[in-house]
């Protein structure tokens, strides 16, 4: 009895799978070159449907099969009699449905369900529900799936209520869900939606301190997964800010009116449309961005003629309306001034409160506190200290300074594949807080030395600025956005790791440039400075290329109105 | 039909306890001709499950231990042959002890009162009394029921030899489910008054309490699995690798245990073990959540981080906790329900036993163990059957009366049964049971307390679902005493009727179980009374039934403490006291490479595929004998089970 089960060998069975799969091999390519062949030639019919079902059914990512059958489906949809369709179509739902089995994340498979489900005329979308939650029970984090819920979910008007409690079915399964979150982010504002005057997007307090809750308790379970932080930082985060113009500035001298964006924008014909009235006439004018490219950006400026800057009214009126952005901003030229401007302040407008900003500073405040805990706990979790930092920005960058310095320090430490983006964002950051000082103080000078920072950035803010001072820093450039500087009359760079200049190009009253031991190689790099009209002063002590040969000739020829060159 | 079994085997089984039975399916699965006996009517010996009235049975059986003691050792005697002597084995059980029934249920039939005057007894007045006479009467008040219940499910075990033909079996075993929601459909159409809803059906809308009477119970009996060992699969354990490598785990399904539970300052609580559980906790704060996820995620390596136990090896584990920050809670949580250690135990064990808990959660669901439908007892009969499927033979209700050894080879060679039939064999294995007290003169013996209870609310009552299999562990009440264990079993493990729960009080015994057990069931439950009592004991669940037993534990006892055993003849043990099967399944891997050092234990069955039927194969045998239908791997049994083993193990 026991003599009588009998395997085959190991070389058996690998010559049998080999076999078979070359045979498999041989059908597949046969197939495809047949529907090809009838693809070329035009007969869209249902023999086409079957092979190329065939080959979908093994390999569901043959995209150009999937738009084969939907040219047949649209021919048929042509031919056949409302029942036969109906017949059709359900064949190919149950076919989708076994590619799908297939591979759960095919995009060529759901975009065609999309496809279908969206011609049908009574679709099953109670059906197409459970199929979600069906693929989401095996793999509650395919995204595609997900993806496929929301259309659906769009598709058939399901209640946000009821989707979010689904959400919450898998968060409390595993919550380390992306797209759970995710979706809780778009149906959380429909299910609450602001008055109209309140920004958008954003959470009545009860139902925010919830989410807070719900979203603590993940990143006290595992303060590693970052799906929570993401949802988190969402949570806290601000409304996208209502397009506005943040500076206007009109200038005699340069016969010139700067404007500054909240956004960057392109303007031009077939793009923005900004109005300019003078005295409230309009006025047409040609728009350009300070480095002259013309590429969208925070600032742009336009010429004036001399009719309008003229001493005959004891004033002039300039308003900028950008018709996009539904705002607009209007500043006085006086009798005998060289200047005027309109501008918001940083500090009223609390510009700088980076992504976080909620409307209640206590929900801020106990967010800040429980962090501070979890931290103690998790000293070298990088999510938690990012948040801490962030959570200070929000509630007083100022008042916090230090601390977020010191945090800084112990992030790019626990984090140091990051150490470049972090110390851009501490430059960033130490940079909002000496604005903030500078309009504190209403001056039009600006300290930023010994600060050790990498980046520049906010640069659209400092239209008005006339001293700058870099010095002592880890800046590699001098970025074009450096250009819309319009007032800066002197700038001290020392001792950087400058190797560019591009934002010294027309900066119109520039006078002194101090750019001593930096690592200018190039001539080239400095040619920008040729158009800076008022340049007297050019200090470029301790940078390799005073070392080459014919530098001051070169520097006489490029800048004859520079009185002093130091080299 | 006895008379015609063959006589010549490679191994004889003595026994289909867990260990017995997987050594069969290993014996068998290798090629050797097994003959594989019970003395009992049942598969499992004190590794069963029975219905209710098959439970009462069992009672009745253990409590007439000491009579009918007849010695007639006579008929035997004879066919000894000179050169040989005999071993002569146990004629009688004596594996459980202090039996102790109560019974709380209101036991009136129609709602008489005089009936219920007349038979129902004050619980409190009954407690210390066997309520034999109660069994007894309900017995006889009932035995409709036990008869459908034989036809439902004992059908197939009580026959007196079994001669499987795979198929069939696959069959009667189908049909025996099915059969289950039939006849329950066949009862209520049969005039019954009562409701009788099949099980499956969900219930999650009675928040009102049932009653459930006696009547009730036994009436419904057939839908109690009661097991006598309460056990659970750790889903990364030894028993669980078993079933899949073997593919044994075909026939059996699974249900994850969906909770742990907690007893602390007089209160049941769920402890947050997984991932999910500390997330969706309400009870932890979010710095208890901290520190306990970053405890645990410590323990699943903890032989990584030296640094963090080193200096604590030579404390106690409860001692090491209270230096990790963990408040008191957390360490009840970790010291009782996780580790389910006692406060003893050392740093290096609890760790151990910590990591090997949470190596076991997610592989099927929140909970690390899993627990067989239809009870424990389903786990030996499956590997029995795949035992069968490979030739083996099996016989119930077969007494073995004697070991013949051979004077010269000092090596045991063949049984004489009840039927005086020698049986040759070159191995033998018999469970510790069987052996005689002179064989077992020297053994000392450990002793399980058990309870068992029905029950009509869980212990801990959740909003959302009242189908939860729970498991709790109570940390000792006194010094010198020993943790108890408590399982809590809901209708859909089938293993009791609807609107009740089954739960399972295990230590390892100091005294008798009930003095053993008895605090614990008072202070998690009350007994059923008619008459409205105070608030706070109706927030417990009511006791409608109680069985208290100890029951032999052979699990520690050395080969060598047997007098007299012949090299060739093995001994399985009995239930240990612990949690999982683990010691089961050592000790069968252990024998079985003890017996065949070369061969593998239980490896996967040939792809279905790759078998070749040879049709002209010379015939085995075997067929001579024509009650014993050859067992064939027919690759149709592969069709109907076409799902790979890991999705027969449901969540």
């Amino acid at each position: 009895m026991h003599g009588r089960l009998k395997v085959k060998t190991s070389e058996e069975q690998a010559e049998a799978k080999r076999l078979e799969r070359e045979q498999k091999l041989k059908l597949y390519q046969s197939a495809t070159q047949t529907v090809f062949q009838k693809r070329q030639a035009g007969e869209l019919d249902e023999s086409v449907l079957e092979l190329t079902s065939q080959i979908l059914g093994a390999n569901p990512d043959f995209a150009t099969l999937w738009n084969c059958r939907r040219e047949v489906l649209q021919r048929l949809e042509a031919q056949k009699s409302p029942e036969e369709l109906a017949a059709l179509v359900k064949t190919e739902l149950g076919f989708l449905e076994s590619c799908l089995r297939v591979n759960p994340k095919s995009y060529g498979t759901w975009h065609h369900r999309c496809w279908l489900l969206g011609r049908l005329p009574e679709p099953n979308w109670a059906r197409e529900l459970e199929l979600c939650a069906r693929f989401l029970e095996v793999d509650e984090r395919n995204f595609h799936c997900w993806d496929y819920r929301r259309f659906v979910a769009a598709q058939a008007a399901v209640p946000p209520a009821e989707e979010l409690a689904f959400t919450d079915s898998l968060i409390t399964r595993n919550f380390s869900n992306y797209s759970s979150w995710h979706y809780r982010s778009c149906l959380l504002p429909q299910l609450h939606p602001q008055p109209d005057s309140g920004p958008q997007g954003r959470l009545p307090e009860d139902v925010l301190l919830k989410e807070l809750e719900l979203v603590q308790n993940a990143f006290f379970t595992d303060p590693n997964d970052q799906s929570a932080w993401f949802y988190h930082r969402w949570l806290l985060g601000r409304a996208d800010p209502q397009d506005a113009l943040r500076c206007l500035h009109v200038s005699r001298d340069e016969a010139c009116l700067t404007v500054s964006f909240s956004r960057p924008v392109l303007v031009g014909p077939r793009t923005e449309t900004l109005l300019l009235m003078v005295d409230e006439s309009p006025l047409a004018v040609e728009w350009r961005t300070p480095d002259g490219r013309n590429w969208p950006g925070h600032v742009w400026l336009c010429d004036l003629p001399a009719t309008s800057l003229n001493d005959q009214l004891p004033h002039h009126t300039f308003r900028v309306i950008w018709t996009a952005g539904d705002a607009q901003k209007e500043c006085v030229l006086l009798k005998g001034h060289q200047e005027g401007w309109c501008r918001d302040s940083a500090t009223d407008e609390q510009l700088f409160r980076c992504e976080l900003s909620v409307e209640k500073s206590t929900v801020l405040q106990s967010e800040l506190e429980s962090c501070k805990e979890l931290q103690e706990l998790e000293p070298e979790n990088k999510w938690c200290l990012l948040t801490i930092i962030l959570l200070m920005r929000a509630l007083d960058p100022l008042l916090y300074e230090k601390e977020t310095l010191q945090y800084f320090q112990t992030l790019k430490a626990v984090d140091p594949m990051r150490a470049a983006y972090l110390d851009d964002l501490r430059s960033k950051f130490l940079l909002e807080n000496s604005l903030l000082k500078m309009e504190y103080a209403e001056v039009r000078v600006l300290h930023l030395g010994h600060k050790d920072l990498t980046v520049l950035c906010h640069l659209e803010q400092l239209l008005l600025v006339t001293h700058l001072d870099l010095s002592h820093n880890r800046l590699r450039a001098l970025p074009p956005a450096l250009a819309a500087l319009r007032c800066l009359e002197v700038l001290q760079a020392n001792d950087n790791a400058i190797e560019s200049l591009d934002g010294v190009t027309n900066l119109p009253r520039l006078q002194e440039l101090s750019l001593c031991n930096n690592r200018l190689q190039q001539r080239m790099v400095l040619q920008p400075l040729a158009s800076c009209p008022r340049l007297v002063l050019l200090n470029l002590q301790g940078n390799p290329l005073c070392q080459a040969v014919g530098t001051s000739e070169y520097l006489a020829e490029l800048l004859p109105l520079v009185n002093s060159i130091l080299v | 039909m006895a008379d015609s079994l063959p006589t010549e085997f490679d191994v004889v089984i003595i026994g289909t306890g867990l260990p017995e039975s997987i050594l069969a399916a290993a014996c068998s699965r290798s090629g050797q001709r097994v003959l594989h006996l019970d003395s009992r009517s049942y598969y499992g010996g004190n590794w069963a499950s029975f219905s209710f009235s098959g439970l009462l049975s069992w009672l009745k059986e253990h409590q007439q231990n000491g009579d009918n003691a007849e010695e007639s050792t006579a008929s035997w005697q004879g066919l000894v042959h000179e050169t040989e002597e005999a071993i002569a084995l146990r004629k009688k059980d004596e594996t459980i002890e202090h039996i102790e029934v109560f019974c709380y249920a209101s036991q009136d039939m129609d709602d008489n009162i005089e009936e219920i005057s007349a038979l129902q007894k004050n619980p409190s007045a009954v407690t210390s009394k066997p309520l034999d006479s109660v069994c007894l009467s309900e017995e006889t008040n009932s035995l409709h029921v036990t008869s459908s219940e034989t036809h439902a499910k004992d059908t197939p075990k009580s026959d007196e030899e079994i001669s499987l033909e795979v198929t069939d079996v696959e069959d009667i075993l189908a049909e025996e489910k099915c059969c289950g929601d039939k006849t329950c459909i066949n009862t209520a159409s049969g005039g019954d008054k009562d409701e009788n809803k099949p099980i499956e059906e969900d219930n999650t809308d009675q928040p009102k309490r049932n009653r459930i009477t006696y009547s009730q119970i036994v009436k419904e009996g057939r839908r109690f699995n009661i097991d006598l060992v309460s056990k659970l699969l750790y889903s990364q354990g030894l028993l669980i690798d078993l079933l899949i490598k073997s593919n044994v785990s075909r026939y059996a399904e699974f249900k994850n245990v969906t909770r742990i539970l907690a007893f602390r300052e007089g209160k049941v609580e769920q402890v947050p073990c997984s991932r999910a559980d500390v997330f969706n906790s309400k009870e932890l704060t979010m710095v208890e959540k901290r520190i306990l996820m970053k405890f645990l995620t410590f323990c699943l390596d903890y032989e990584q981080h030296p640094d963090q136990y080193q200096a604590f090896v030579h404390c106690s584990f409860s001692d090491y906790l209270k230096t990790k920050k963990l408040t008191p809670n957390l360490q009840h949580f970790v010291l009782h329900s996780i580790a389910m250690t006692e406060s003893s135990c050392t740093t290096i064990d609890g760790l151990k036993a910590t990591k090997n808990f949470l190596r076991c959660l997610g592989r099927f669901g929140n909970t690390p163990f899993l627990f067989p439908l239809y009870g424990q007892g389903e786990i030996p009969q499956c590997f029995c059957r795949m035992c069968a499927v490979f030739g083996g033979i099996y016989c119930l209700r077969h007494k073995v009366q004697c070991l013949i050894v051979d004077k010269e080879s000092g090596r045991c060679k063949a049984i004489i049964d009840h039927l005086d039939q020698r049986i040759n064999a070159k191995y033998f294995i018999v469970e510790d049971s069987y052996l005689s007290e002179e064989t077992c003169s020297n053994v000392q013996y450990k002793q399980i307390s058990r309870a068992v209870l029905i029950t009509d609310q869980s212990i801990l009552k959740k909003a959302d679902s009242d189908q939860q299999i729970s498991i709790l562990i109570v940390p000792p009440m006194e010094s010198g005493t020993c943790a108890v264990r408590v399982t809590e079993l809901c209708s859909s493990t089938m293993t009791c009727m609807k609107d009740t729960y089954l739960v399972h009080l295990t230590c390892s015994s100091s005294k008798t179980a009930r003095e053993d057990l008895e605090s614990v069931v008072k202070k998690l439950f009350t007994p059923y009374t008619e008459t409205e009592i105070d608030k706070e004991e109706l927030t417990k669940p009511r006791l409608l039934w109680a069985l208290y037993f100890n029951m032999r534990d052979s699990s520690g006892i050395s080969r060598s403490s047997y007098n007299g055993l012949p090299s060739n003849v093995y001994v399985c043990s009995g239930p240990d006291c612990g949690l999982g099967n683990e010691h089961a399944v050592k000790q069968a891997e252990t024998l079985f490479q003890e017996i065949f050092p070369n061969e593998d234990f239980c490896p996967p069955p040939p792809n279905p595929e790759d078998i070749i039927f040879d049709g002209d194969d010379k015939q085995p045998e075997a067929l001579g004998t024509n009650n014993i239908i050859m067992a064939k791997p027919d690759s149709s049994e592969e069709n109907k089970n076409p799902e790979s083993p890991e999705n027969h193990l449901q969540n």
